[in-house]
């Protein structure tokens, strides 16, 4: 009798808190992963960094000093650099990605054949374009090796000059970059509203006007996006680095998740301390930029955006 | 009663494990094609041998294996596993993860058998697996190349600097190498440090005793730069990897490349023969410092997690015999190290190594990424490409080398 009075009571419980509750139900596989494969490794990673250890022996705990031999390391110092001129060139595929949507964004039979082609590039592997571009830089052989002995008479073997290689690197990147920024500008571009480009045309707006006071503020959900995959792709440049020329010559190319790789699990490294020192380093330098989006996307969500 | 289910069936599974632990040799290893079907010959062989005991081998590529290792030592450990000798090693020596086999070597008399690899499988005065081939490093050329250009193949160091300027006039570089993946450059460094210092000073840099800044480090690298400066080396050598530079050397477009004997394949599927194909020792810089030469040794090793140790030593002392060597040489094209066994006769790049190796003076290093310890080798070897594409930041270069020894080795 008692029991069964419960059983009623308990259901009726979850009956009038099932819609508060189900949404969080709902939540908790995902929260268990991102907390066991994000927020878990996170702290792991500022815990290890004070530790030397090889991956296989005795940890030891040496406080600081992973960071001390860090900022006391031309290697970082490079791979900061190299980060920075990342960024800053990568940001080149928000405008250009921009530019080809609006060239693309046009009704003509067969533009969505053209516009697949031009998506290409993000849909094959960043293996595979750094492979591209390995060749084509190739001396030898490659084919911009060859249009430049032929116009300047001199040999230069982008990959292997340390004055060239991480730019050649970055142009192979924005190949894929600037294709992904167009399909997100050709979704936003579709959302445009005609009316008030009409109303604009009325009044005698156009050309580069047109563009920046009645498009481009309807892009903006598009542009931030871009903004953001632009500059999270920037900072976790890895794979082409690795692929086109493995942070050569002499580690002129390293970035800082090439050189986090390299100390923690290269053959050469097994350095899991200074490896993880590296990453805590990055994982701060993104945090101010995803602070800055979270940022500005919660007020736009306040705004009602 | 499912509980009871369950025990049942992890007993079951318990009693079959131990089952198949017993006469079974589990052995991870990472060979090529050629060398995989002679080492299942002799696997083969020595099953037939002992009857009782079943050797289960697993393949991994080269890679992968170097990563794999670390974590199957500690979790799941075979009873044998691949690596390599001299500092490799250490790591695994050091963390307890390779047994002790001294009592193979006693037993067996492999320290006689043997003695070419002894120094290179000890540390702390025991020894810490079975080496069972070595190749020899020196210098390839193209004898067309040579003729083309109207020189004698070299005797000593000087002789060879002569040869490269009229190489240079040929329009053919004097050495190629391909640098892309670091490595080769250090044989280089190897053998110009090991004929200008000496064998005793090599391996003391190596393990961080001299100074990188040190006079002696400094005279090697002038002599690197009689290479370096006038540009008798490859130009694009840092975009290469060592392949593409093979390439050059069969065009003709090179005439030496400083490579390890695994580089005849690649040469002669390029084309080359016993005709146009030539091996060269390093020739001498400093006639004071007995002949060492270069030659990493690949070795086998019982894990300390193995759980049939016994047989796992059996299958190494088999290893170690003149036969097994013999065998498994012959199929890579590489040397054996039991002094017993031989070598075909019929490839004049064997003959030379084994000739080169077996009446060397001086002593015989790893390479300069087996003998230093990881950490250092990395930064040598970057150093060293920097150093051949700058030869002007020598002093800048050895500085760095120089403040990494003394935070590597503590």
């Amino acid at each position: 009798m008692s029991s069964a009075s419960t059983e009623t009571h308990s259901r009726s419980w979850w009956r009038e808190n099932q819609q508060k509750l189900t949404p969080y139900i709902f939540l908790i596989p995902g929260v268990i992963f991102f907390l066991f494969y994000v927020i878990v490794p996170i702290f792991e990673s500022f815990w290890l960094s004070t530790y030397d250890w090889d991956g296989l022996g005795e940890k030891e705990f040496i406080g600081m000093a992973n960071y001390a031999e860090l900022f006391d390391d031309e290697a970082f110092y490079t791979s900061l650099k190299n980060n920075v001129i990342w960024l800053v060139l990568y940001l080149l595929a928000i405008p250009a990605g921009l530019g080809i949507a609006i060239f693309l964004n046009q009704k003509v039979r067969g533009i969505r054949a053209y516009k697949s082609l031009f998506f290409f590039p993000f849909v094959i592997s960043q293996v595979v374009v750094g492979l591209i571009f390995a060749w084509f830089y190739a001396p030898g052989f490659g084919l911009f090796y060859m249009i430049i002995e032929k116009i300047t008479g001199s040999e230069i073997a982008i990959l292997a000059d340390e004055r060239f290689a991480t730019y050649g690197i970055i142009f192979a990147g924005l190949w894929p970059q600037i294709a992904y920024c167009m399909i997100l500008y050709l979704t936003g571009l579709n959302a445009v509203d005609p009316e008030q480009i009409e109303a604009a045309r009325l009044d005698a707006a156009k050309g580069f006007k047109m563009l920046w006071y009645i498009i481009l503020p309807q892009l903006r959900p598009a542009t931030f996006l871009a903004m953001v995959v632009t500059v999270i792709g920037a900072l976790r440049s890895f794979d082409l680095v690795s692929i086109m020329t493995d942070g050569g010559p002499y580690g002129s190319t390293r970035v800082l998740s090439f050189y986090m790789y390299e100390q923690a699990l290269s053959e050469y490294g097994y350095r899991m301390g200074y490896g993880a020192s590296v990453a805590v380093i990055l994982f701060l330098i993104m945090m101010v930029f995803i602070t800055g989006f979270i940022w500005k996307m919660v007020g736009d969500e306040r705004k009602g955006f | 009663m499912r509980s009871m289910l369950s025990v049942s069936i992890s007993a079951i599974a318990l009693i079959a494990a131990s089952a198949s632990v017993a006469g079974t040799v589990k052995y991870y290893g990472d060979f090529d094609p050629a060398p995989l079907a002679a080492m299942q010959e002799i696997i083969a062989d020595f099953e037939a041998a002992n009857p009782d005991i079943k050797v289960e081998f697993q393949n991994f590529d080269h890679e992968g294996y170097k990563t794999s290792i670390r974590n199957f030592l500690s979790a799941d450990a075979p009873d044998l596993a691949n690596w390599y000798a001299g500092n490799r090693m250490a790591p695994f020596v050091n963390s307890g993860q390779f047994m002790d086999v001294s009592d193979v070597w006693e037993e067996h008399g492999l320290k006689d058998a043997l003695a070419s690899a002894l120094p290179s499988m000890t540390i702390d005065g025991k020894q810490w697996g079975v080496p069972y081939t070595y190749y020899q490093w020196g210098i390839y050329y193209n004898k067309e190349a040579y003729a083309a250009a109207g020189v004698e193949v070299p005797e000593t160091w000087d002789q060879f600097i002569e040869n490269c300027a009229a190489f240079k006039e040929a329009g053919v570089d004097c050495v190629t190498t391909g640098t892309k993946a670091l490595w080769p450059g250090a044989g280089i460094f190897d053998y110009l440090n090991m004929r200008t210092n000496g064998y005793e000073f090599h391996m003391a840099l190596a393990n961080g005793e001299v100074a990188w800044t040190s006079d002696e480090v400094k005279a090697t690298f002038a002599e690197w730069a009689k290479l370096v400066e006038p540009g008798y080396i490859t130009q694009n050598h840092a975009a290469l990897d060592w392949q593409d530079a093979a390439a050059l050397l069969v065009q003709g477009k090179a005439a030496n490349y400083v490579m390890g004997n695994f580089a005849v394949a690649v040469f002669k599927e390029g084309g080359m023969t016993d005709e146009t194909l030539g091996f060269l020792p390093f020739p001498t810089i400093n006639p004071d410092v007995p002949r060492a030469e270069e030659a990493p040794t690949d070795t086998v090793h019982i894990p300390s997690g193995a759980s049939n140790v016994e047989d796992a030593k059996k299958f190494l002392a088999y290893l170690a015999g003149a036969d097994a060597q013999t065998k498994i040489n012959a199929a890579m094209g590489q040397l054996p190290i039991n002094k017993d066994a031989s070598v075909n006769e019929d490839d004049p790049f064997i003959v030379a190594g084994f000739e080169l190796l077996s009446t060397t003076p001086g002593g015989i290093a790893q390479f300069f990424d087996r003998d230093a310890p990881a950490e250092m080798a990395k930064m040598g070897m970057e150093g060293f490409q920097e150093f051949m594409v700058k030869p002007e930041r020598v002093d800048q270069i050895l500085e760095r080398l120089e403040k990494a020894r003394g935070r590597i080795y503590k």
